[in-house]
């Protein structure tokens, strides 16, 4: 009898807390996305009247942020994926003795805060750091260029940021492979590029998966980077959502923006799921 | 010695040849080696301008001084910042590594009514953006009235820790030896003793994991804390703020000292952990 009941005893306090701060702070945000404001109210006084033409409002006028944060995110995956993809694989079939402790400096630059070192980014890209003068004296930009305020310098501090959520994820299923598989397709004639197509990357294709969510997902909504990076050209979602919060205090709109982004993340992640589920069967 | 040799008796083969074959067979260390120095840049960078004599604005080296360290908190609201963040941080960790425990508990160790549906639960938190998980709650607070600051902060903070917890400490329990436990039951130790004295002590380290990652998700937070921390400031929060107009390098010797604090915190617990595998 008891047995029956210690799961969800365990499970009730928790749950209990997600339903209260997570599950019931979405429905309310729901809720909020319809409202209008108030008759002759002041600022920030909303009524529910149930208009949900404000979803169309909001995505037409901010559709160029949306498409952005996708387009952004999706570059700053795939250079996340192509940058950590050799360096897991580094950690794990060279790491030898080293392995745990590369792993620790995978992890390590998160503890100097995150937004020290997308400051940092900003400093020695901008016009008082290093690099700038001397791509111009190489003659490999013009004196005009610059690589801060630029959708280059947001992309790359994303691509920075979000390098240790797809590095260890890979590590994980990369490490998991027996290397005699490896052996095995080389004694098959298979040339290395062969083995890594036709063995190393599907077996390694959940680490894919899960890497390329942990990067994506907080990409497409974030806004820091594109705050410190970037310049008002290179707005995403995330600014336009604050910006409506705390300067315009419009939370409807706020609230839609919300929704139809979390929408587009759980469909685009479904689908991505399946189709990356049934390729690894195939 | 052999090496030389070795090299001697196949004199046909070029430097050149050889340098080449040499970076062929050592591309992807070489590799790592360059992507290890990517991750590091900022990290180096934030470190050599704590030292940086530079007054108010942070910006270009004016040079080098100890100042910053021996007074890490002459930045206004630098160590108030600080404080809070610490404060908030070990606050997120309590709670959400004892709900994120039980949880995992819940779903690595019963099977029950329910189960998948929890794990979406668990999943859900994950997949949602944090700017919405931060709107969404300060509408709930706006809603009951409530203002936000510290205590919105940390139930914002453990709503998004609690399913780091769960996976963490999840993946240690699927990693048990079924048979450890068996074998307490086996020399007549009841349910409870067991749980006592063979699964929490093997699960520790996970826990103890899953609590170093959720202080430092909670400690480098900006995004969610920004929506409901009101007037309260972080440490996150004061570099946001103050990057328009310059960081001080207090920021810098506090970032730094953190590095290194996790750094000894990590490699220390890998050394125990090393040392337990051993004699045991």
């Amino acid at each position: 009898m008891g047995k029956i009941r210690t799961p969800y005893l365990l499970l009730l306090p928790g749950f209990g807390f997600l339903f209260t701060f997570f599950i019931l702070p979405i429905i309310n945000l729901a809720q909020t996305s319809t409202q209008t404001p108030v008759g002759g109210g002041d600022t920030g006084q909303y009524e529910q009247t149930l208009r949900f033409s404000n979803y169309i409002d909001a995505f037409v006028e901010n559709k160029e942020q949306f498409g952005r944060s996708f387009v952004y995110a999706l570059i700053a995956t795939i250079l996340a994926l192509a940058i950590a993809y050799p360096l897991a694989y580094a950690i794990a079939f060279k790491g030898g003795k080293l392995k745990n402790f590369m792993l620790v400096l995978v992890v390590a630059p998160f503890f100097t805060s995150f937004l020290l070192r997308t400051v940092a980014w900003k400093q020695i890209l901008g016009e008082e750091g290093f690099v700038v003068p001397t791509l111009r004296n190489l003659g490999i930009i013009s004196d005009s260029t610059t690589l801060t305020s630029t959708s280059f310098a947001v992309v790359m501090g994303m691509t920075y940021n979000f390098l240790p959520f797809m590095t260890l994820p890979l590590y994980a299923s990369i490490d998991r492979i027996d290397p005699r598989t490896l052996e095995a397709s080389g004694d098959l004639y298979a040339n290395g590029f062969t083995t890594f197509r036709k063995v190393t990357l599907p077996l390694s294709m959940p680490g894919v998966v899960a890497g390329t969510l942990l990067t994506f997902i907080p990409a497409a909504g974030d806004y820091v980077n594109a705050a410190i990076l970037g310049s008002p050209n290179t707005k995403m979602i995330g600014n336009v959502i604050e910006s409506r919060y705390f300067k315009i205090v419009d939370y409807p709109t706020a609230a839609a923006l919300s929704f139809t982004l979390m929408a587009v993340i759980l469909i685009l992640v479904t689908v991505y799921v399946r189709k990356a589920g049934t390729e690894e069967l195939v | 010695m052999s090496h030389k040799m070795k090299d001697a008796t196949i004199p046909h083969i070029p430097t050149g040849a050889r340098i080449s074959r040499w970076i062929g067979r050592n591309l992807i260390r070489i590799y790592a080696v360059f992507a290890f120095t990517y991750l590091f840049i900022p990290v180096a960078y934030t470190f050599a301008f704590s030292f940086n004599d530079s007054g108010k604005s942070n910006l270009i080296w004016k040079g080098f001084t100890l100042n910053n360290w021996q007074n890490p908190c002459g930045a206004p609201e630098v160590c108030t910042a600080l404080a809070n963040s610490i404060k908030i941080g070990f606050l997120a960790t309590l709670f959400s590594t004892i709900l994120g425990t039980m949880i995992a508990f819940a779903i690595g160790r019963y099977s029950f009514k329910g189960r998948s549906t929890s794990n979406l639960m668990i999943f859900l938190p994950m997949a949602t953006p944090e700017i919405v998980l931060g709107a969404s709650l300060l509408s709930l607070f706006l809603v009951f009235k409530i203002n936000p600051g510290f205590w919105p902060t940390v139930i914002a903070h453990v709503v998004f820790c609690i399913s780091f917890v769960v996976v963490t400490v999840k993946a240690r329990i699927a990693s048990l030896d079924p048979r450890l436990e068996q074998a307490a039951m086996d020399l007549y130790a009841n349910e409870r003793e067991t749980f006592r004295r063979v699964t929490l002590p093997l699960v520790a380290p996970g826990i103890a994991g899953a609590a170093l990652l959720a202080f430092s998700l909670s400690f480098d937070d900006f995004i969610i804390t920004n929506f409901n921390s009101g007037t309260l400031t972080t440490f996150p929060k004061f570099v946001y703020t103050s990057a328009a107009r310059g960081i001080p390098a207090q920021a810098n010797v506090i970032g730094s000292a953190m590095f290194f604090l996790a750094l000894a915190i990590v490699i220390t617990g890998q050394i125990v952990g090393r040392k337990r595998k051993v004699s045991a």
